[in-house]
Formats: C-alpha cells, sequence, structure tokens
C-alpha cells in the first residue's frame, strides 16, 4: 500500500502539527546553516553554475538522478512503478528523457531488483535501484548481505558491484504503521562492505546520492521520506558531490554533542533550541554516512563537550547509537561527564495509532539533554 | 556457469576415454548429461555414440553450434508429440528417470515460450448476463444469488464511503476492491466457514460474507479500541481469528509459502478444510509466490491459491509484470492444477471455486485459480492512476465489464430482484455505514498499555522500562501526545 503522495498528510490532526513542526525546523535550520555549504568545499565550477533553486527533496533525488544518468551512459535507474516517475515522484520525467531501457519498472521483486542491479553493476555499469520503501527491503536481504557486500572481497578484488546503489524511503511519516515507517539501517551497518547513507536535506540528498552512486563500493541509500515534500532548500542546479563518511557539525555548541542522522536532525535541532534558552549549548552531528563513520568529528566533538547524546527512530535496542555510544565510551572515557543518552524508538513494532508515543519527540530529547548536563 | 562447463567437459573426455556410452550408464546420470549438457557437447556425444541419429539431425546440431539456433532449431508450441517413434529402437525410447519415463526424441525441440492459443477463460455468464449456452456451472438458487447480489452491493458501498471518508481526512488510509466484487464475493459464498484466508489485501469481501460487521470494518479504519488490532496497523489490515481470516500483512506474498504451512497442518488434524490464500498479479513476482506454490505442492498441502489478475501491480502493467501466458500456467510447472475464470463472472468464480474447493479437500493437494478482473480504483488513496492508464480502459471496466451490472442482470432476470429492492438496499447499507463511521469516530484509541503488550507474550524487562519512561514523559508533556489514547 504504497504512498503515491503525502499531500494528504495535512489533514490529520496530530500528523498536522508534527508536520509543521518537523517542516518549520528544516527551513529555520537551513536559514540557520546557509554558512555550512559542503558544495562550496569541493565544487571547481562553484562560480560558474552559481542558480541555485529552492526544491523540495524528491525533487533534489530527482536531479541527482538526471545528472547521473547525463554523465554517465553506463548509469541505469530501475525498480517498482519507476517508470512512471515513483511512487514518490523521484523518477519523474526520467524514462522520457533518458529512455525505457535505461529507466524503467521491474517486476514486483525485490530480490530480482538487487540482484539484477549487482549483476549490472559487476559488469562496470552504475545500476541505481529503487526498493519503493525500506520496509520492503528484506526480500532483498540475501543479495545485500551476503552477495553485494562480499562481492569484492571473496573474489580477491577480481570481480566487483561498487557501480550498485540502493535507493529506499525510509522512517516515520505520521500514517504508515507497521511497514511504511520502519528505519532498518542498523541491519545494513552489521554488514562489513557497503556503505550507509542517510541524507538530511535537499541539498545534502543531490550531493551524498551523485557521491553513493559513484562511489566505488555498494551503497545502501535511505531517503527520510518524511521530507520528500516538507524540505524545501535552495539546491545547486549544478552537478557537485559531497564527501561520504565525513560528518558535519550543523551547529556548534560547548555542553553537549548531538549525534543523529536524516529526518530526526530537524527534531533534535528543534531541542538544541529550546535547551539553548534553558543556557545549555548544544553542538549538533550529522552523522550523513553510518558506515563507515567519522568517528573522529564525533570524538573531537565529545572531547570538547564531555557528553554525548545519540537519537534515532528505529527502536533503542541494537539501533547504530549503541555503536556510536561504544565507541565513543572507548574512546572519550576519562573526559565524559555523564553516561551516554539514547533517546530513540521504543523496541516495539512502528504503530499507527501510537507513533506520537514510539517516536523520539523533542521533548524526549529535551529532557535528556537536560538531565545529561545535570548529571 | 564457467565451473560447471569444465567440469561436463571431463565427464565427457571421461566417458569417451573408457568408451561407456551413457545411455548403459545408471540412468540418473544418462539423463543428467543429457538434460544438463550444452549443446556443443551433446553433439559430440551423439557423434560418438548414436548410431541412429538423421543426417538432418545433425546438421542442425552443426548450426546450433555455428550460433544459428534460431533458424536451424525447431520447438514445438503446443505439446511434447513424437512423430519419430519409428526411428527410435525399443530400448532407447524412454528413460526412467524419477518422476516417471521420459520418452526420448531425436528431434532437438524447444517448448515455445508461449502456446499457440492462450489458456481460455472459463466464464459461465456473457455480457449482458444470460448463461452462455453449453456452458457447465454449479446451480445457485434464489436465497444465495440474492445473498450474493446484496454482499457485493455492500461491498461497493463501504468502499465509496470509507474512500469518501478518506478524502475528508477523517481516517488515514483506504484502498478499495472495486471491479473485483464479484471474486470476493463469489469465492467467500463457495468456501466453507472452516477454510482459512491468508489474504492479500483487496479481499474484504471474504470477511463482509463471513459476518464481519461494517462497524467491525470501521474500528478498523479508525483504530478504535474495538478494532481487533488495537489501533496497531493502517485502516484496511483486517484480521479476525473468529472468522478464519489471518491479519493482513502489508509485505506482498509473503502470506503464500505460510499458507502451505497452515494447510499442512489442516491435513495432519485430518480437517475437512483447506487454505485459501490470495494473491495478485504483481504478487506472482515475488519470490515467496514461487516458494508458496512449490511447498504447497511438494507438501501435498491443501492450499487453494487464488490469483486476483487486475491487470495492474500500482502502475506497472502485467506485461513488465511477466511473459508467460499470465498466471494460470504457472501452476503445472510446479504440478499445480489450475484454471482460468473470468473474475467479473460471479457464477463462474462461485462454480470454479466450488469445484476447487472440493478437489483440494478430497485430494489434498494444492489448485490455483487465476481470475481476469481489473481494479477499477486508483491502487489506493496514495495513487492517481489516471496518471499511467487511459481513463476509457477505466472506464470500460467499470461501465460495461462491471461484474455487479452483469449478475444483477441475471438475479433480475430471474425475477429474483428488482429495482425497488436495489433502492432500498443502497440507502439501509448506507445509513448504516454512515452510522459505524460516526461511532468509530467518537471512540476512544486503544489505550497506552495497547502499545507494549503483544510484542511478546509477556513484557519483557526492556519494555517495562520503557513504558515507566513514556508515562512520566506524558505527565511531563501532556499536550505532544493525543488525547484520545486514554494512559
Ligand atoms: C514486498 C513488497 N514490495 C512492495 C510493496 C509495495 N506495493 C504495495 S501493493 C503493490 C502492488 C501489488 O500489486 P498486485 O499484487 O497486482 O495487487 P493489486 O494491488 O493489484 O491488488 C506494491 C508494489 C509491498 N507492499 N510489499
Ligand atoms: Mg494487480
Amino acid at each position: 500500500m504504497a504512498f503515491g503522495s503525502l499531500r494528504r498528510i495535512e489533514r490529520f490532526g496530530w500528523a498536522s502539527s508534527k508536520l509543521e513542526q518537523r517542516g518549520r525546523s528544516i527551513v529555520r535550520r537551513l536559514s540557520t546553516f546557509t554558512e555550512v555549504d559542503e558544495s562550496k568545499k569541493n565544487s571547481s565550477h562553484q562560480e560558474t553554475g552559481k542558480s541555485n533553486k529552492s526544491v523540495n527533496l524528491f525533487s533534489a533525488i530527482n536531479q541527482a538522478l538526471h545528472i547521473a544518468l547525463e554523465t554517465d551512459p553506463r548509469s541505469y535507474v530501475f525498480g517498482e512503478d519507476v517508470g512512471f516517475g515513483g511512487v514518490f515522484r523521484c523518477t519523474s520525467g526520467l524514462s522520457d528523457r533518458f529512455g525505457k531501457r535505461r529507466v524503467f519498472n521491474t517486476p514486483l521483486c525485490e530480490q530480482g531488483i538487487v540482484g539484477f542491479a549487482i549483476g549490472l553493476a559487476a559488469m562496470g555499469n552504475r545500476a541505481i535501484a529503487e526498493i519503493q520503501f525500506a520496509d520492503y527491503i528484506f526480500p532483498a536481504f540475501d543479495q545485500i548481505v551476503n552477495e553485494a557486500a562480499k562481492f569484492r572481497y571473496r573474489s580477491g578484488n577480481q570481480f566487483n558491484c561498487g557501480g550498485l546503489t540502493i535507493r529506499a524511503p525510509y522512517g516515520a511519516v505520521g500514517h504508515g504503521g507497521h511497514y511504511h515507517s520502519q528505519s532498518p539501517e542498523a541491519f545494513f551497518c552489521h554488514v562489513p562492505g557497503i556503505k550507509v547513507v542517510i541524507p538530511r536535506s535537499p541539498q545534502q540528498a543531490k550531493g551524498l546520492l551523485l557521491s553513493s552512486i559513484r562511489d566505488p563500493n555498494p551503497v545502501v541509500f535511505f531517503e527520510p521520506k518524511w521530507l520528500y515534500r516538507l524540505a524545501v532548500e535552495e539546491v545547486p542546479d549544478k552537478d557537485y558531490m559531497l564527501p561520504l563518511s565525513e560528518a558535519e557539525v550543523i551547529r556548534e555548541g560547548s555542553d553537549i554533542t548531538l549525534v543523529g542522522w536524516g529526518a530526526q536532525l530537524s527534531i533534535m535541532e528543534q531541542a538544541c533550541f529550546d535547551a539553548e534558552k534553558d543556557g545549555i549549548s548544544c553542538e549538533l552531528i550529522d552523522l550523513k554516512t553510518l558506515i563507515p563513520w567519522d568517528k573522529e568529528t564525533v570524538e573531537a566533538s565529545v572531547n570538547k563537550t564531555g557528553r554525548l547524546l545519540v537519537s534515532h527512530e528505529a527502536p533503542i535496542t541494537g539501533g547504530f547509537g549503541a555503536e556510536i555510544a561504544a565507541s565513543i565510551v572507548e574512546r572519550c572515557f576519562l573526559r565524559l561527564e555523564a553516561p551516554v543518552a539514547r533517546v530513540c524508538g521504543l523496541d516495539t513494532p512502528f504503530p499507527l495509532v501510537f507513533e506520537p508515543h514510539y517516536m523520539p519527540t523533542k521533548n524526549k530529547i529535551l529532557d535528556a539533554i537536560k538531565s545529561t548536563v545535570k548529571y | 556457469m564457467a565451473l560447471w562447463f569444465s567440469r561436463s567437459r571431463n565427464i565427457i573426455a571421461h566417458l569417451v576415454k573408457t568408451k561407456i556410452s551413457p545411455i548403459n550408464q545408471s540412468l540418473f546420470h544418462a539423463k543428467y548429461i543429457s538434460y544438463k549438457l550444452p549443446y556443443e557437447l551433446v553433439w559430440e556425444l551423439r557423434k560418438e555414440y548414436s548410431s541412429t541419429a538423421t543426417g538432418m539431425v545433425f546438421r542442425r546440431f552443426e548450426s546450433a553450434r555455428a550460433g544459428e539456433v534460431e533458424e536451424a532449431v525447431t520447438y514445438s508450441t503446443s505439446d511434447y508429440d513424437d512423430d519419430d517413434d519409428e526411428i527410435n529402437d525399443a530400448e532407447n525410447k524412454t528413460i526412467d528417470f524419477p518422476g516417471g519415463s521420459v520418452a526420448f526424441t531425436q528431434q532437438m525441440k524447444f517448448i515455445s515460450e508461449s502456446p499457440d492459443k492462450r489458456v481460455p477463460c472459463y466464464r459461465v455468464l456473457d455480457d449482458d448476463g444470460y448463461p452462455i449456452a453449453g456452458s457447465t456451472y454449479e446451480q445457485v438458487d434464489k436465497e444465495m444469488a440474492v445473498k450474493m447480489y446484496k454482499s457485493m452491493v455492500t461491498l461497493q458501498i463501504m468502499d465509496n464511503i470509507f474512500y469518501e471518508a478518506q478524502r475528508q481526512g477523517r481516517i488515514s488510509f483506504y484502498l478499495t476492491s472495486m471491479g473485483e466484487e464479484a471474486i470476493n464475493i463469489a469465492t467467500a459464498a463457495a468456501l466453507s466457514f472452516d477454510d482459512i484466508i491468508l489474504p492479500q489485501y483487496r479481499e474484504p469481501g471474504i470477511l463482509l460474507w463471513r459476518g464481519f460487521t461494517l462497524q467491525e470494518f470501521a474500528n478498523q479504519c479508525f483504530g478504535t479500541k474495538d478494532d481487533y488490532g488495537k489501533g496497531r496497523q493502517m485502516p484496511i489490515h483486517y484480521g479476525s481469528k473468529q472468522h478464519n481470516f489471518f491479519t493482513i500483512s502489508s509485505p506482498i506474498a509473503t502470506q503464500l509459502p505460510q499458507a502451505a504451512g497452515v494447510a499442512y497442518s489442516l491435513k495432519m488434524d485430518n480437517k475437512e478444510a483447506c487454505v485459501v490464500a490470495f494473491t495478485g498479479d504483481g504478487g506472482t513476482s515475488e519470490g515467496d509466490f514461487h516458494a508458496g506454490m512449490n511447498f504447497a505442492a511438494v507438501m501435498e498441502a491443501p492450499v487453494l491459491f487464488i490469483c486476483r489478475n487486475n491487470g495492474w501491480a500500482i502502475s506497472t502493467p502485467i506485461s513488465e509484470q511477466f511473459r508467460s501466458d499470465g498466471v494460470v500456467v504457472k501452476g503445472q510447472a510446479y504440478g499445480i492444477r489450475s484454471i482460468r475464470v473470468d473474475g467479473n463472472d460471479t457464477l463462474a468464480v462461485y462454480s470454479a471455486i466450488r469445484a476447487a474447493r472440493e478437489m483440494v479437500v478430497r485430494e489434498q493437494k494444492p489448485i490455483l485459480v487465476e481470475a481476469l478482473t481489473y481494479r477499477v480504483g486508483h491502487h489506493s488513496t496514495s495513487d492517481d492512476s489516471t496518471k499511467y492508464r487511459p481513463l476509457d480502459e477505466i472506464e470500460h471496466w467499470k461501465t460495461a465489464r462491471s461484474p455487479l451490472a452483469r449478475f444483477r442482470k441475471w438475479v433480475q432476470r430471474n425475477g429474483w430482484w428488482n429495482d425497488e429492492g436495489e433502492t432500498e438496499l443502497r440507502g439501509t447499507i448506507r445509513k448504516q455505514l454512515l452510522n459505524a463511521i460516526q461511532v468509530a469516530e467518537k471512540s476512544e484509541k486503544p489505550s497506552l498499555v495497547d502499545l507494549f503488550t503483544d510484542v511478546y507474550d509477556n513484557l519483557p524487562l526492556n519494555l517495562h522500562e520503557q513504558e515507566k519512561s513514556l508515562r512520566e514523559t506524558i505527565k511531563r508533556h501532556q499536550k505532544d501526545f493525543p488525547s484520545d489514547v486514554p494512559v
């Protein structure tokens, strides 16, 4: 039961207020952090291709796919319902532009999609496969975990499927229930040989997706579907890439470090604003790439603040937050002034009616910030 | 692949060296080789050992070696007739192979990818609701016919009203069965109540037929405290143990291998019942469809697989889903009896399902039914199907091919139904539904404990802790949480 559109979301009571919060925060954050323009870092034609338009996240993804297909004739985009533009419109216009042989619908079979993509990638192509929802990636788990991740290693680097990128919308959306809401990133973070990347905004999404597509390793790229329409940001028209495995300090602070990724960052940021009113200075880090992750940036920050809070939508037990907490305790044990706090989803399936209770809300984060600082 | 090549070369080299005819080898071995070897190697073998082969056959093989398989090699489009029996000497005519004896042929004949004619579609009523002369079908008496028709109308009205409720923002999601009312209702009517349903999601008519009330449907869609799923799943994910209807799960096709397991249990318990497992045309592409079919066949599990082939899987037409003659032909590949039926012909569906169900239970083996139909509505309330399919196609199936209209003609012609009855029925159902929605809307949501129960049979420590912590959070930040969820 796919969501062809999230337009109707405004109609729901709780979802609507929650949603506005997220939307507002994104816009606010973007104005706060315009100076953190990653594209300036690595772009040689920053001056020339200067036209930036405000676009939402699905359009930014769409732009990245256009560029990927345009710049490499050996690139392909495919998946369920991709031909007409995809249920979230990320692939709009691609098959008209690049033809049905490069952009196409597949049969309804995730193991087939990923297996096919691995084969295509193994022949030196860029295979950009879409899984309609991250919740439906599991039939392809074997192909990802046992095949894509080990393709290079098991052949002594004779073969690789580095041209593989798997895109999938993930996360809560206000009314998705069990199977249109999950955040399965931790499963994939347990698999050496693949990279896991999650963008927080349109500009990030475009640059990180292009990097993922062009990275010589298979990448699982989770897109925060709550933000597809909601997050709007100025995105450079041009072809640009943002580095993988580099975290970004998106807000500087001195009392506590907050680490997150994807849609959760905007919630965490609201908590930072509120904490500031109480005189607590929070540093906020977007991890962006979950494996291999940028420990050094987080470590440097925690060495400065002495406190760490990690937050994600996925259930707390066995979530990627646990890995971050353990690593930082190893590296910063003597510097830590409080236990590492984790504000995450509950250890239940993702519930429909109880979504507000399940979620790591702003106030849950704020409470945890306060108690960590007061510890 | 490369590995296999070299290994088979070795086998042949060995056979050639020791001059043992593969035909005289153990039967299994001989079969193994003749089935699996690449053509050029088969050719070598034949040259070495076959004295009966004709020159023509040799030319064919040579052509095949030269890469002209298409022109040189014949294939059969219909059956496996072998008109060259006389050339075979007696002992070389067949090979006894696990599964039964297989005839040899000296013609290199490929089975065609598509049959000459598509598998016909069983139908009883023509477009105008007249029984087609000479058709065999189950008699349906007045009471049954009227009950079926009324249920189809009820399903249609329920769909219309819930769909509207979603459009008005009163429920978060909905998905109609429009155009598939005959499959829903006639199937339900042809089954026994004890038959266990493993649904995909477009089969609420089965529940309706079995007595699931409009209020119960509304409770689920609105996620009230009376929803059997305790408000945890999206609308339309019904389930009712009492009605032998497993809870709907969104991931496509997962129910199909489960169906084989459920059915195996019925078999071991000597139950006079079967499992009825639904899938869409899209669902047949999933690995789980193939696993389910194969398991049911091998385990001789009494499963009635019903594929609602409605032409579309969201925006993907069946031409981009499979290249076989639909789904019905997949049965034979798994050793499963199958039939194709006009899914918009209520009498045909009813008759085919009754017969199939009888066989499944009596013979304790699976059967596959492919019902040809059309998804008249959008995939769901999240979809706008005019983006990818022509309006007149939708309109045609909605009107000219409406299963309700066709069945009504037949029922009405029998004098069992009339226009007044229709008006009255529609008014009553409408009222019942609006009432059900009102009740559901006023109902409380399930209470907070239901967030934590049923993850396991008992609450483990982590959930105890999380519940406690959540309750404290709610006390501190009441406004963050919906007021209609009792704490
Ligand atoms: C494993 C999985 N992949 C993708 C989806 C998204 N999805 C929901 S319904 C659907 C199409 C199903 O089509 P079909 O089986 O023909 O059933 P119909 O909707 O036509 O009744 C898809 C792709 C899903 N629910 N589960
Ligand atoms: Mg379908």
